[in-house]
């Protein structure tokens, strides 16, 4: 077994300098944002890109600690890790100080800390932990039952905060498992329900009038068609017996699902949610209302143009016309200022991050660094796809970060903690043993 | 590799999909579409209109006549307009609740996210008080304009008035815009394009909350306003001054001009009003109520627009085409020929001095037959047309029947008669001298008005040509020379000395018709008139200039209703030739006998 010689041989650069690319640039982009003549001065600790430069400056130290730590840390504090932060998820619920409606924060004079951070660090740990051990048996229902309850036990705790966004992150591990053998149906079924359910939404909308007396309700005119193209189907495939149950089964069922549409979203989602859905489908247009972000949003960075207005030029992200500009619109800073160019250079870049991060998973010798990547990757991915397809107008505005980005020191340490513990295993890659 | 490797395959083309996705739509909304730049603008951005200040009017020497006000229009956006302390604001700009809402819903209905005028031409005191708690009322701003303010109430019919633009002219002149304000009427409707200057823009960025952040590119889309130019005019502020105050209570009007320069030094019509009375917010009913007067009707420019037959002022004319014509000398006598038209008493005029000093009317009956009777024809009537045709030519020169080019919109031209008038009256070769006769005397078909009465003066005054009348000498800062072209009248100089003689005598020698405008140390030379009125007392009309070596001032005094001319009218000139020449008055007694004189109120007695 060789030995290194410094903590800093074998260190992937390329995501390093990555890191440090989407954190200047995301502190540039809250410095325009909050701009204005009498706070010109970067380290004005009074305005967010003051407190910014800190908390950057604390995560890299925090990165350095952790390339610092024992490779063997990671794994043999997993469980540990995982069971405080369910812990504190639920002593949250109790003790915890409420801000925008979701309990989900503790509140220590200056120090605000929010426990879901540390969950998504223990969740990623404890299932890359889990599956190392049991992974070559994840064809055992047993198996697979454990690991999803690893992952939605928090998921359920942060529900009932709530916080439909961190919970949504929870969701994405799912990916991890996919990899581990769990069927791709699940996702495709997914995909499938979220279809019914938009389109049980739009027909809930339109009636098809035949004359001034007779018409028929857009529902009914769906399960019609749904039914006529099951026939065709049963038409072509009536050799095979089998066949006819499936599709009635697979009708029977999207039936039932579409009818308890109109119930969920009518009874179970909170008003808010039905706005922000009906806003993002385009049934309801109000941008005033519940469209005001997005509305708001799509101005900026579509008035920014192909080469963007310029550093400090934007009129919309400076005047505030887009709300929580630093944090969960910090996208939109992005697109008025720098443009399209610079739109395609921060999604590229996220992009390659996470393919990068999937790549060098699957060199790994161990199976709990693999894992481990693997749930970072997908957590960067739901952050990512959510954050900016909110801003663009393609995904429904859920309030979460864009990492590494996005104002905050809470979010910053948690996705640098991520990030370096992967960078952190990936450099031990050829002294550990399978 | 084993199969479940193969799926980091799918993971990676999930990230690069999505990241594809985001790409075109970013695409779409940042370079297809450019809607959402227009969005942003009008969000983030406020054009402002800078409005220029219209050009300021002085007299001749320096006074001003016109200038501007501040005053501003209180502008609300609706959309903006939010937690607003609603009875407060009424409060402060004294409007109904019910005012309130209907003037939001107005602008509403325009536009909730632009900005129209919630209260019109609030003045500067009125504004200020709001302005200082303009903060707690998101949504409203203040847009500075100027009204005209007119400090001495003076020249209402010269200056004239602006107003808003109609529909009709922001059809026709794509540089208005609604609530523009343009000339109306007079001197601002004449130089409008010279007085309005040019509108300016500042663009600036807003904030969320409606609040100004700075100059948008730092001022470079700006454009200042250029300030419309400042205009001379010729304009006597004294005298204008004194002529509306000796008119006052009187219908008629005074024309005076500069004879070697046809500067009009005063121009008024009488009854008249407080020019300011038109300006601003009040505009609208005042102007109702002048134009509802309908006996007075003080908004009509009789100066300009009053068509009266001249009288005897117009014997002039004909002493001066006699003589040139050749068809008398300066000593033809005729006798005093009562049977031929009524005269008054006095003896016969030997020479054309004393037919003018005698204004005797069957002297100038008999001097108009030898100018339109001529024997150019055997037929008695083929004659009277020749002759009327030549004679028609020769008056028009002096100015009447034509449009003068007077810097006013509306000038009527008068009448002079012609052949083909009286054709049309009673059939060709149907009429002869004795149909027109009474044209000798200056009655019949004869119109003029008084700026034509006045520019004859001063025609005279310089033995034979006049320049275009005109208001205004010079545009400041404007290279450009106004068109005012001298005209020849085509009457030998020296056919003038009779009749300037004659016309001193009528003002000074015992017997002379016009003895009240008689000025200790000036030199008057005038001519009354007294033009016969079927409705009711005669109008009262004197001509005059002074001095009479190098006149500086010709006038005509025009007095409705006021019987013989001498009476009213020639007092009226001389006090008003005495305060341009020497600016003061000798005969205060004269001065306020007239303005106490009520003539109109007589007229009333006279018509009951
Ligand atoms: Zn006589």
């Amino acid at each position: 077994m060789r030995t290194k010689q410094s903590i800093f041989q074998d260190i992937d650069w390329i995501m390093v300098a990555i890191y440090l690319v989407l954190v200047a640039f995301g502190w540039i982009s809250i410095y325009a944002a909050t701009f204005d003549e009498q706070h010109r001065d970067i380290l004005d600790m009074t305005q967010n890109h003051g407190k910014q430069m800190l908390w950057i400056v604390l995560a890299i130290v925090i990165a350095t600690a952790i390339l610092l730590l024992d490779h063997q840390f990671f794994e043999t504090f997993a469980y540990a890790i995982y069971g405080i932060s369910l812990f504190l998820l639920l002593a949250v619920l109790f003790v915890g100080s409420e801000i925008k409606g979701a309990q989900s924060w503790f509140v220590l004079g200056p120090i605000s800390f929010q426990p879901s951070e540390l969950a998504k660090y223990g969740t990623a740990l404890a299932l890359a932990k889990y599956l190392k051990v049991h992974g070559s048996k994840f064809k055992e229902m047993r198996i697979k039952l454990i690991s999803l309850c690893i992952i939605f036990l928090p998921a359920i705790l942060i529900m009932l905060q709530p916080d439909v966004g961190s919970m949504l992150v929870f969701a994405v591990l799912l990916v991890v498992l996919y990899r581990q053998g769990l069927s791709g149906w699940i996702f495709i079924l997914g995909f499938a329900a979220i279809f019914l359910f938009v389109i049980a939404l739009f027909m809930k909308q339109f009636s098809w009038e035949i004359s001034s007396e007779t018409s028929i309700a857009g529902s009914w005119l769906f399960l019609s068609l749904l039914a006529s193209l099951c026939g065709v189907i049963f038409y072509f495939l009536r050799k095979s017996k089998g066949s006819l149950l499936i599709i009635l089964g697979s009708y029977l069922a999207s039936l039932g699902y579409y009818l308890s549409v109109d119930f969920v979203f009518d009874h179970v989602l909170k008003p808010h949610h039905q706005n922000r859905i009906n806003e993002l489908l385009g049934i309801v247009s109000d941008p005033l209302g519940a469209g005001y972000n997005v509305h708001q949003s799509k101005i900026a960075i579509g008035s920014g143009g192909f080469f963007g207005k310029g550093f400090l030029q934007g009129t919309q992200t400076r005047f505030h016309f887009v709300p929580e500009q630093s944090t969960d619109f910090i996208f939109c800073t992005v697109g008025e200022e720098w443009g399209f160019l610079g739109s395609v250079v921060l999604v590229s870049l996220f992009v390659f991050l996470m393919a990068r991060i999937i790549w060098m998973a699957e060199k790994q010798r161990s199976e709990f660094t693999r894992i481990y990547g693997y749930c970072l990757a997908s957590i960067l991915f739901i952050h990512f796809t959510i954050n900016i397809g909110m801003a663009i107008g393609l995904a429904p505005v859920i309030g979460i970060p864009l990492p590494f980005f996005s104002y905050g020191g809470s979010s910053l340490w948690s996705f640098t903690v991520l990030l370096f513990t992967f960078i952190k295993l990936d450099s031990e890659r050829k002294f550990v043993l399978r | 590799m084993n199969n479940l490797e193969q799926r980091k395959f799918v993971i990676i083309a999930a990230f690069v999909i999505i990241g594809i996705i985001f790409l075109i739509q970013l695409f779409s909304i940042q370079v297809i579409d450019d809607s959402y730049v227009s969005s942003a603008d009008n969000q983030a951005l406020r054009f402002v209109t800078k409005y220029p200040s219209r050009g300021i009017i002085y007299d001749r020497n320096g006074e001003i006549l016109v200038l501007n006000q501040a005053a501003y229009d209180l502008m609300v956006v609706p959309g903006q307009v939010e937690n607003i302390d609603t009875t407060l604001l009424c409060e402060i700009l004294d409007i109904t609740l019910d005012e309130f809402e209907s003037n939001i819903d107005r602008a509403s209905s325009y536009s909730k996210y632009r900005a129209s005028i919630f209260k019109k031409q609030m003045t500067a005191s009125e504004y200020a008080q709001l302005a200082e708690r303009l903060y707690q009322f998101p949504g409203f701003y203040g847009q500075k304009r100027s009204l005209r303010i007119y400090p001495d109430s003076v020249a209402a019919h010269v200056l004239g008035y602006i107003g808003e633009v109609n529909q009709r002219q922001l059809d026709l002149d794509s540089f208005y815009r609604s609530g523009d304000f343009i000339g109306i009427s007079g001197i601002e409707k004449q130089y409008e394009t010279m007085l309005r200057g040019e509108r300016g823009r500042e663009v600036l960025m807003v904030d969320v909350h409606n609040t100004v952040q700075g100059k948008y590119e730092n001022g470079e889309l700006d454009v200042d306003a250029k300030s419309g130019y400042n205009l001379e005019s010729t304009i006597d502020l004294r005298i204008q001054k004194f002529g509306e105050q000796l008119m006052r209570n009187k219908k008629g009007s005074i024309v005076a001009i500069e004879p070697k320069t046809g500067e009009v030094l005063c121009l008024i019509s009488s009854p008249t009003y407080d020019p300011n009375l038109l300006v601003g917010v009040k505009r609208a009913k005042n102007y109702a109520l002048l134009s509802q007067n309908d006996s007075l009707d003080p908004l009509f420019n009789r100066a300009l627009m009053a068509k009266y037959p001249p009288g005897s002022i117009f014997k002039l004319i004909q002493s001066l085409i006699a003589l040139d014509e050749g068809v008398i000398s300066e000593n033809t006598g005729f006798t005093c020929n009562k049977s031929l038209v009524g005269c008054h008493n006095h003896p016969s005029a030997n020479s054309i001095k004393e037919a003018i000093q005698m204004s005797c009317n069957p002297y100038y009956h008999q001097l108009f037959k030898r100018l339109i009777n001529r024997g150019r024809s055997k037929s008695y009537f083929e004659d009277s047309a020749l002759g009327l045709e030549h004679w028609t030519e020769r008056v028009t020169a002096f100015g009447l029947g034509q449009r003068l080019a007077l810097d006013l919109p509306n000038l009527k031209a008068g009448n002079v008669p012609s052949v083909e008038l009286y054709d049309r009256i009673y059939g060709k070769r149907r009429w002869a001298f004795s149909t027109i006769y009474s044209l000798s005397i200056g009655q019949g078909e004869l119109e003029v008005v008084p700026l034509q009465m006045a520019n004859l003066a001063a025609t005279i005054a310089n033995k034979g040509y006049f320049i275009d009348p005109h208001l205004i000498s010079n545009i400041q800062n404007l290279d450009s020379n106004l068109p005012w072209e001298h005209h020849e009248t085509g009457i030998d100089a020296g056919y003038f000395e009779p009749v300037i003689e004659a016309m001193q005598w009528v003002v000074e020698k015992p017997g002379g018709t016009a003895r009240r405008a008689r000025i200790d140390g000036i030199e008057v030379c005038g001519k009354t008139g007294t033009a016969e009125n079927p409705h009711g007392k005669d109008h009262s009309v004197f001509i005059a200039f002074a001095p009479k070596e190098n006149p500086k001032i010709a006038i005509a005094v025009y007095v409705e209703n006021a019987g013989f001319g001498g009476t009213w009218a020639a007092p009226i000139s001389s006090l008003l030739i005495e305060k341009y020449l020497t600016d003061s008055i000798s005969d205060t007694a004269k001065q306020n006998q007239i303005i106490r004189a009520d003539l109109i109120s007589l007229e009333d007695v006279y018509e009951d």
